[in-house]
């Protein structure tokens, strides 16, 4: 069967408020101007992280160029969470995660815009910048997660002190300083939010860096961890075996423990059940959608997170606009990998949606997740994810697990990972 | 997987009759390349790029998929599937995905062009960071 297929292609759908002067540029104080001979329409994206950067590649590559891009990212560099923990342990720096956004006005045509959005107006489609405006024909919110601090008010004033470093950046650098600084036999005290949050097996992740370096270099010191949840919440028996063998006599698991109050000045934490103070301590406050996704109303689900259809990503309350990432509720990690994958779900959807196709009615991705448990071993969860019609959700599909135990060759393949996530979204 | 293709052309035909702004590209494809090329097997193809590079072109460590011969990817994936390729985590990957979805990303990647992707160059991190 030799049948013949042709590509559409739509030819000018320009609306007249798409058709502005040729300058590809922001004015110093205005909307943005772009050039759009032949386009399709344009796609305004926020946040330039690994769910924004890898769905403005994405649809350039799947519309043949034909879509626009405007990307808009608040920083002027790229710093990964995923190998940050690397940098508590000693084994990576920080500058080792640290990339330029060159490629995007290189490689693929996308127009970007360095600023902070301060509104959206979903009603007259116009996104809101410090410096300017921008219209869209759809718009894609990625601005990952804010932190919350209402149960401990005096956390946010206090992060230099007490750095979440949830954030990969300075407060990753400043929480390592604390550790090197820190005499041995000293107590590292660290906090796991109610799940969700960002990175599910970040915290343990987190927990087993700061003992290998203790290991190693102040071996009578201490990783006291309080877990909100009433378990490991992600990798359970891997982790838990780790903690207990691995790492026996440095880390102490506290399940079902959540800081009521805080007293910054002595870095005293009081849980339900006991007062503890630390030498070093390091609060990973809950989070919600970011201030993008509060800013347009998406986050309907408890004002925190984003309901969205995972046949295309868009928002279930607000039309053309779409959450990807760490910002939707979901019961899918929240992790990069996951990030990149709604992130081209979506793009496709929206190619296909801009050329007036239906979007693919059953998606199907693939997760893997590594974490380190030294400086060389690392152990893996790994799922591939099928759309449930019924359930309008993604269910896991059969196949799906972690490793029989930590290895170095899954330390090689999870710097693999990083490479080629980074590569796919950076490049 | 022949009525996937009918509905598909159908689909195709329905859109040029309904929108007068559409142009064709004359681009001739084979009837499993454009089933390959859909929106259901690019997304899973791209889903691989975490650990194997944009469109299959790893960035290293791991083996480049672009280009693969499609016989080649095929058997490694059952051999994944039923145990008998020893594997960290491939085999979870190959369990998830059916038959047709396997010989179409063979397909896919085998249609790939060898490109040279690298890991991007890392910076010092800039004060004014957050
Ligand atoms: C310690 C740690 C370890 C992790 N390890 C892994 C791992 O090994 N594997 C893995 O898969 N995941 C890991 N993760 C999770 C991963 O970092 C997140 O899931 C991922 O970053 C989510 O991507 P995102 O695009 O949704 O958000 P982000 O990557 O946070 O991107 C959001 C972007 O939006 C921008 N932005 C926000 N507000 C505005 C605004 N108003 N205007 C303009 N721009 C704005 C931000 O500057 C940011 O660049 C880890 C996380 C942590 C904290």
């Amino acid at each position: 069967m030799n049948n013949i297929q042709r590509r559409i292609f739509i030819k000018s759908t320009l609306k007249s408020s798409l058709v502005l002067s040729a300058t590809g540029v922001l004015n110093a104080c205005g909307s943005l101007n772009v050039k759009n001979a032949n386009s399709m329409g344009r796609v305004v994206v926020i946040g330039g992280g690994y769910a924004g950067l890898a769905a403005a590649k994405y649809i350039r590559m799947w519309s043949a160029n034909k879509i626009e891009v405007v990307v808009i990212e608040k920083s002027s560099q790229f710093v990964s969470c995923p190998l940050s923990n690397l940098v508590l342990g000693g084994s990576k720096n920080i500058q080792d995660l640290t990339f330029g956004y060159d490629f995007a006005k290189k490689n693929h045509g996308i127009t970007w815009v360095n600023d902070e959005v301060t509104a959206v107006d979903a009603v007259n489609k116009n996104v809101i910048m410090k410096r300017g405006d921008v219209s869209y024909d759809r718009l894609i919110i990625a601005p990952g997660v804010d932190m919350i601090y209402d149960t401990l008010p005096n956390l946010e004033t206090a992060q230099n002190e007490i750095p979440h470093a949830w954030k990969a950046g300075w407060q990753t650098v400043n929480l390592r300083k604390q550790l090197e600084a820190m005499p041995d036999g000293g107590v590292f005290v660290m906090s796991v939010p109610r799940a969700p949050y960002r990175c599910p097996p970040g915290p343990y992740e987190r927990a087993c860096q700061v003992a290998s370096y203790f290991k190693a270099h102040k071996p009578k010191s201490k990783v006291i961890v309080l877990d909100a949840n009433p378990e490991i919440t992600s990798k359970k028996v891997l982790f838990a075996k780790v903690f207990n063998e691995t790492y026996a006599g440095i880390v102490d698991y506290r399940a079902n423990s959540i800081i009521t109050e805080l007293d910054v000045k002595t870095k005293t934490v009081k849980t339900e059940f006991e007062i503890i103070q630390a030498n070093v301590l390091n609060i990973i406050p809950p989070q919600r959608a970011g201030k993008p996704a509060q800013l347009a109303k998406v986050d309907n689900v408890e004002n925190r997170w984003c309901d969205v259809s995972f046949l295309t990503y868009e928002s279930t309350t607000v039309p053309n606009v779409h959450v990807i990432g760490d910002a939707i509720d979901s019961n899918l990690p929240k992790s990069a990998h996951m990030a990149t994958n709604q992130a081209r779900i979506c793009a496709s959807a929206i190619v296909e949606i801009m050329a007036n196709r239906s979007p693919d009615p059953s998606p199907v991705f693939a997760n893997t997740c590594y974490s380190f448990i030294n400086d060389k071993e690392a152990i893996h969860v790994a799922t591939v994810y099928r759309y449930e019609a019924n359930k309008k959700i993604m269910v896991a599909a059969e196949g799906g697990g972690v490793s029989a135990k930590p290895s170095a060759q899954e330390g090689d393949y999870a710097q693999a990972w990083a490479m080629n996530i980074w590569s796919d979204v950076l490049t | 997987m022949k009525t996937f293709f009918f509905f598909f052309l159908f689909c195709m035909l329905a859109t040029s009759v309904k929108a007068s702004n559409i142009v064709y590209a004359a681009e001739v494809l084979s009837s499993v390349d454009s089933l390959s090329n859909s929106p259901h097997i690019r997304t899973i193809a791209a889903s691989c790029a975490a650990c194997h590079g944009t469109n299959g072109n790893s960035a290293g460590i791991t083996p480049t998929l672009a280009g693969l011969d499609d016989g080649y990817f095929i058997t490694q994936m059952l051999a994944f599937k039923d145990g008998t390729r020893p594997a960290t985590v491939m085999h979870r990957h190959a369990k998830g995905l059916n038959i047709d979805e396997i010989n179409l990303l063979a397909n896919y990647f085998a249609r790939q062009k060898r490109v040279t992707n690298l890991p991007p160059k890392s910076e010092k991190l800039q004060a004014a960071h957050e």
